[in-house]
């Protein structure tokens, strides 16, 4: 099966590109600004969306995804509003959608009733933060039948045997956390990610994304040198939560995503 | 009775590691690191010391004669975890604890505390070892439990307030854990009660499981048979595994765990878990929540801070649906009439979370027969909610 996820990444390897991947908290302010944002990210340069759905206690999440769910939950969004939100958004794109979700946002759901649901939506992927392969059993089956992909996080602390199961387990992409931390973080040693990168490219076949960290043009350019894609999610966020009231935000929010992939895109140019 | 959790962490289909990655190798470290102390002599020792010099174990099992005559039932026993050093049950663990992170030679400490106990104990031995500390505490519960923030201090402890969600238990155990994974490498992180990812509720229990132990033998000595009931409050549940414990295997000791029945159950602004609450994964483990139907976690409220918690450890879980354990609540009002109670009648002043074991002993004792036996466990003593109460009743000190 060849999905959206697998064809972008693809398309841009034969274009020696990497794929930016925007992160947005679904309804931070609300959902029909993120239907908004998704297209106008797409239109400024995105090749990936990855939408997190709020929840109330994000463990892996620093304050400002933590306050973006705050502001998505209360403005009454919930996974059932978002999977609808990802299906009227296919009647006018087909950038690869991955969901970004706490467990118990799935649990709740029925791991069965989610994964038919998201998928006719028109989700491509699964990430979930607090799930490790260890524990991904239940949702594994009827995420294989519904044909989405689980995407694994892999952390510079993952020991060989981490490393090797995350490799087994994990499809569309690997998530690399660039750093020991939570998002929003700043960003490590490039060439710690770098060494990582290598270690995990020999036991993977799969392109690797890095997130955690990647905040500016800059961390974009030096972090697409090394891997498949850049995960930006913090810095998007900041950006939306700072114009809240104001009615250029998705102008705002386009025009620095614009700016990461022209970073990116320049970098490869560069000799 | 197999031996519980099993090798993925699993009490049935409760418990497990449902963390992010980066702390994974963190968690199996540790539980390896665990299974090998456990069978380690010089640690076994060790920790053997410190709970009898320090901690002052064993506690006594007190027979609460005036409390029994009052209600002119069953015979009441008090395990008195109130006398350990720092006032609760929490030191049992937090010694445990400081004794493995030590041997991980990880020196900073890292702990989330409700109402300040479990923080106050990690201090404690944390400034015993000389190791560095930081308790994350919800700035609600910072409020409520101002002695215990001062004493933290006192004891050398960093206090980071968390001013998100309800800003109470839960919130402070989600700013824990992402201090951890931000600095695994260094950071031994000290969860207080039987929550959170394998092998913790596995580890804490058995730290805790010292409380049932030495019941048993006590109750054998005093009265030469063991009890009818156990009775003992269950926030995450710590102090009642602790007690239990030793007796799971006797099918005629009956326990009896109580949760925050708040302002009542059906105001919906309590702490009862096993009166509401689905299965779902928090912070880590598996186990009963309350939630709404979005899997969101519901805002929590009881008058004790160390009872205010989303989830139960998984243990209980289990427990709960095989019905070996029976879980009831006490609301604030009966608790604080306990609190009461064991003040004039024992002069004993509980600690707000055990007054709700003391509650349900309240409805209990006079329904059982003279010749019946009730351990209810005394899991800390109420210095610390003296100014609480007395705030509460318009006092001003």
């Amino acid at each position: 099966m060849s999905g959206r996820l697998e064809t972008t990444f693809e398309t841009l390897r034969k274009k020696k590109q990497k794929a930016l991947i925007a992160y947005l908290m679904a309804g931070d302010p609300g959902l029909a600004e993120t239907e908004q944002l998704v297209l106008a990210l797409e239109e400024a340069g995105a090749d990936i969306i990855e939408l997190g759905v709020p929840f109330s206690d994000p463990i892996a999440d620093g304050p400002v995804i933590q306050q973006a769910a705050e502001r998505a939950l209360k403005s009454g969004t919930s996974l059932r509003k978002i999977l609808a939100s990802v299906k009227s958004l296919r009647q006018r794109t087909e950038i690869p959608i991955v969901l970004m979700l706490y467990y118990n946002s799935i649990h709740a759901m029925g791991c069965e009733e989610f994964c038919k649901t998201a998928s006719t939506a028109g989700v491509d992927g699964l990430i979930v933060p607090d799930m490790p392969p260890d524990e991904a059993g239940p949702l594994k089956k009827p995420a294989d039948a519904a044909g989405l992909p689980l995407i694994f996080l892999l952390a510079p602390t993952s020991t060989t045997d981490r490393r090797k199961l995350v490799a087994k387990e994990s499809h569309g992409f690997v998530y690399y956390v660039s750093l020991t931390g939570i998002t929003g973080s700043k960003l490590s040693n490039v060439g710690d990610i770098q060494d990582n990168i290598k270690k995990l490219r020999k036991v993977s076949g799969s392109p690797v994304a890095v997130g955690f960290g990647v905040a500016t043009p800059e961390d974009a350019a030096r972090v697409s040198k090394i891997a498949d894609g850049v995960i930006v999610g913090s810095a998007i966020v900041k950006r939306i939560a700072s114009h809240q009231q104001d009615s250029a935000m998705i102008s705002h929010v386009a025009e620095f995503v614009r700016s990461l992939k022209l970073a990116m895109a320049t970098n490869h140019l560069a000799p | 009775m197999p031996m519980l959790p099993d090798s993925h962490g699993r009490f049935g289909s409760y418990g497990g590691r449902y963390v992010p990655e980066t702390l994974m190798p963190a968690l199996l470290e540790l539980e390896a690191e665990y299974a090998k102390a456990k069978k380690d002599r010089r640690f076994q020792t060790d920790l053997a010391y410190y709970l009898k010099q320090y901690v002052g174990r064993p506690t006594s099992l007190y027979r609460a004669d005036r409390l029994t005559k009052k209600f002119g039932g069953a015979k009441i026993y008090l395990k008195r975890e109130d006398l350990c050093h720092t006032g609760a049950h929490k030191i049992n663990n937090a010694i445990g604890q400081v004794l493995l992170a030590m041997r991980m030679k990880k020196r900073r400490i890292i702990a989330e505390t409700g109402a300040g106990q479990h923080g106050v104990a990690t201090a404690t031995a944390a400034a015993m070892f000389g190791l560095e500390c930081e308790v994350y505490m919800g700035t609600e519960d910072m409020q409520r439990q101002a002695l215990n923030v001062f004493r933290m201090r006192l004891l050398g402890a960093t206090v980071t307030g968390v001013d998100a969600g309800s800003r109470t238990l839960k919130d402070a155990i989600s700013e824990a854990m992402r201090d951890w994974t931000t600095n695994v490498r260094t950071t031994h992180y000290i969860l207080g009660s039987v929550l959170g990812a394998h092998p913790y509720p596995m580890m804490i229990r058995d730290f805790q499981a010292i409380i049932g132990k030495e019941a048993r033998k006590q109750i054998l000595a005093a009265e030469g048979r063991l009890p009818d009931y156990l009775v003992a409050c269950v926030g995450g549940g710590s102090n009642s595994i602790g007690l239990f414990h030793a007796f799971l295997r006797d099918p005629k000791v009956k326990m009896i765990g109580v949760e925050a029945g708040g302002l009542g159950i059906e105001s919906g602004k309590h702490a009862a878990r096993f009166s509401g609450g689905k299965t779902g994964v928090l912070q880590g483990t598996m186990t009963y929540l309350l939630q709404d139907e979005n899997g969101q976690i519901n805002l929590t409220h009881s008058v004790s801070a160390g009872l205010d918690y989303a989830a139960v450890g998984p243990e209980h879980s289990l427990y709960h649906d095989q019905g070996r354990i029976e879980y009831t609540s006490a609301t604030d009002a009966e608790a604080l009439s306990a609190f009461d109670l064991l003040a004039r009648e024992e002069g004993i002043v509980p600690a707000l979370e055990s007054a709700h074991a003391i509650a349900e002993v309240v409805k209990l004792a006079p329904k059982l027969r003279k010749s019946q036996l009730i351990i209810a466990n005394l899991s800390g003593r109420g210095d610390k909610d003296v100014q609480q109460v007395a705030k509460m009743r318009g006092v001003e000190l």
